[in-house]
């Protein structure tokens, strides 16, 4: 589903992604950690296409096509999405206005109807079931004065209502108290299936406990430096990252 | 020396220019002669105080972005009746069942094209003119008494050409139970000579009344060169609540020059958002006095202007009174070339304590060329008071348009309802709901326009 190889770049002529090589197949998830300054976020904005990122090398094909040619919004109609570690708000305009729109940007690519108000309605009302949240955040305008937990959990509204083949979560998890990161989990559970992937980007072990992993990543230094199953997770979590960054260092 | 007198030619020249229209004055006031006395005397001092001040100059402060030279130069007369040019009004009002509404073409009242059926007795509704005749008593307490004239020579020069306009009289403690839309249509001259109006408008609510209006203007036709030059006086009686809109959708070529004054007594509400998508030149000057103690002012505008739109909003809330609080947010939006200055003013009075006031001014610029100027002004004399005033300026932000793309919006499609967004910071605080899809209908027409990006 998602190829990457040997990608290279970063921000403003700083390269902080040295050469990542990454495979995510159908219905896997991946997690990706490491230690501040790793590059893990770096990572998942030039996967989601945003503009402020130069990449200088290397490639990623997504369903067999390539993604660096493509914009942000073609990616996110191709099947990508990206939960934003620090959503910005959106002032004016509501979120149901707001999803209703993106729900509707997809099916025009996909050629379908789009939903009207009512439809839409229908099919949201359907997924804050399935999440067991309710809907006090639809009608607020995007993010806009939402606490750091309404935020993120209206990430996951938006990944629920678009459906994507590939999540990345771009540190969901932080700064969030364990109900929270618990009720965060559970939705990606709920959404887990045999044709969607996840990539979480995580600082954090406290997640793989609820979501579990079927690769583990490090990425230290712009690069995975080791990879490995829920095992390597629950090693970082004893160890830390120095023997690892170390080694890279080395190497 | 230069500085002297370079200027002092420009300004000889904008007197000059006030000469034909206290010509037209006085062939006007021939045939006038029936009016009331009183009425009489009060435009006669008008066109004299006109006369000696002439069409403001950009060296005055008040007028520093505001060059009125082209329209000095103009040669407009008095507007005549051209009722048969327009059939309907239909597209200019849509809420038909739920407003009443009095149309006036040029300047002069059309009661063909008005509706006002089902109107309570006690209301009055309608045409100054008649108001004048019939409603005298009601009239001359009011009519240009809160207009401040001798600081602003074009509400001098309305009220020197006195003519027509809106008039809404409601008794103590009646609530109006429709909106009235007041519509100022105006047409084009296909000849040589461009026309003006000057329409005069008073509002007048009794304690405890309450009432929803919506003052438009629009150009009717095709587009043409025309003057606009309306003054608005607004009562609103201890205790009483008047929400007033004001829509301004004048053809690109058109000028129009606006001024709106209200006075309030104790306890009452007085709410104001004025929108602004039309004319090539604008400019909309709003002194809203706090004079009883507990008034609450509340002054709201949006501008969606493009090509080489130009509007230039001067706002002053004068807190006359303790405990009274106002509440102001302009927002302004330009692309192309266009251009919006705001200038809000806060007078607090000595003995106006506890004073809270708050005013905000957020432009968003569209294109590299467009252009926005925010300048507040305090002067506070009372020091138990609470005063705030900010100012936004930008383009849109990248970090925000990433966001909805990376949801599948196309780049147009995300800088849109970010645009949107920002209108609808106003849109949200129109209580009326006709109101509210006027202007959602309109922001939404507008965005269809807006120039392709990166261009």
């Amino acid at each position: 589903m998602l190829e990457v190889k040997d990608l290279r770049g970063g921000i403003e002529g700083k390269e902080i992604l040295k050469g990542i090589d990454l495979a995510v197949k159908p219905g896997e998830v991946h997690a990706i950690m490491g230690p501040n300054g790793s590059g893990k976020s770096t990572f998942a904005q030039v996967l989601a296409g945003h503009p402020g990122y130069e990449v200088t090398g290397g490639s990623v094909h997504f369903e067999g096509q390539d993604l660096l040619e493509m914009e942000a919004d073609e990616r996110a109609r191709a099947g990508l999405f990206m939960a934003f570690q620090y959503p910005v708000a959106i002032r004016g305009v509501t979120n149901a206005y707001f999803l209703q729109s993106a729900v509707n940007a997809q099916r025009k690519n996909q050629e379908l109807e789009e939903l009207d108000t009512l439809e839409f309605a229908e099919l949201l009302e359907g997924k804050l079931e399935m999440l067991g949240w309710d809907d006090r955040l639809i009608h607020r305008a995007v993010n806009d004065g939402f606490s750091g937990g309404e935020k993120k959990r209206n990430e996951i509204i938006q990944l629920a209502m678009l459906e994507p083949k590939l999540a990345i979560l771009d540190e969901t998890d932080s700064g969030l108290d364990i109900d929270a990161v618990k009720a965060v989990s559970e939705a990606v559970n709920k959404f887990r299936n045999p044709e969607r992937s996840f990539i979480l980007v995580t600082h954090y072990e406290r997640i793989l406990n609820y979501v579990t992993p079927d690769h583990v990543h490090v990425l230290a230094g712009g690069k995975v430096v080791m990879s490995g199953d829920m095992q390597l997770a629950l090693e970082l979590e004893a160890r830390g990252y120095d023997w690892i960054t170390n080694g890279a260092a080395v190497a | 020396m230069s500085m002297v007198t370079q200027p002092k030619s420009v300004s000889a020249e904008l007197q000059d220019a006030a000469a034909p229209y206290v010509e037209a004055f006085e062939t006007m006031a021939g045939v006038s002669g029936g009016d009331p006395a009183w009425l009489q005397a009060r435009r006669g001092a008008a066109i004299a105080r006109f006369a000696e001040a002439g069409f403001p100059a950009a060296r005055q402060e008040e007028w520093r972005f505001t060059d009125l030279k082209t329209l000095a130069r103009t040669p407009f007369t008095l507007a005549a009746p051209a009722s048969e040019a327009v059939s309907s009004v239909d597209e200019f009002v849509l809420g038909s069942e739920r407003q009443w509404v009095v149309t006036f073409v040029n300047g002069s009242y059309v009661p063909e094209l008005s509706r006002l059926d089902g109107l309570p007795s006690s209301v009055v509704v309608g045409s100054l003119r008649e108001a004048v005749v019939k409603h005298s008593a009601l009239v001359e307490p009011h009519l240009a008494k809160y207009a401040l004239d001798e600081y602003n020579p074009l509400a001098a020069l309305n009220t020197g050409f006195i003519r027509d306009g809106a008039f809404l009289h409601v008794p103590r403690n009646t609530v109006l139970e429709r909106q009235v839309h007041f519509l100022f249509l105006s047409v084009p001259a296909n000849g040589t000579s461009a026309p003006v109006t000057h329409p005069r408008n008073l509002f007048v609510l009794e304690p405890g009344a309450q009432a929803s209006l919506v003052e438009s203007y629009a150009g009717a036709g095709t587009t043409g060169r025309y003057w606009t030059n309306p003054v608005t006086e607004a009562v609103v009686g201890d205790n009483a609540t008047l929400d007033a809109y004001r829509f301004q959708r004048e053809h690109t070529d058109a000028y129009h020059t606006g001024t709106t004054y209200s006075t309030q007594g104790r306890d009452s509400k007085f709410s104001l958002i004025v929108f602004t998508f039309g004319a090539g030149l604008s400019r909309h000057d709003i002194r809203a006095v706090l004079d009883g103690e507990g008034a609450d002012a509340t002054l709201d505008g949006l501008s969606m202007l493009r090509g080489r739109q130009h509007t230039d909003y001067h706002t002053t809330l004068e807190h006359a009174q303790p405990n009274c609080t106002s509440w102001e947010y302009f927002n302004g939006v330009f692309d192309d070339h266009a251009r919006g200055v705001f200038n809000g003013r806060i007078i607090v009075r000595p003995g106006a304590q506890k004073t809270d006031s708050k005013q905000t001014n957020n432009n968003l610029l569209l294109s590299a060329s467009a252009r926005a100027d925010s300048q507040p002004q305090l002067e506070i004399y009372a020091d138990d008071v609470k005063c705030t005033h900010g100012a936004t300026l930008g383009p849109i932000d990248d970090e925000h348009l990433f966001y909805l793309q990376s949801r599948g919006l196309t780049k147009e499609a995300a800088r849109d309802m970010l645009t949107y967004g920002f209108g609808s910071e106003i849109l949200n605080a129109v209580k009326s709901e006709q109101v509210r899809e006027d202007l959602d209908r309109i922001i939404h027409d507008w965005l269809k326009q807006v120039s392709p990006m990166g261009a």
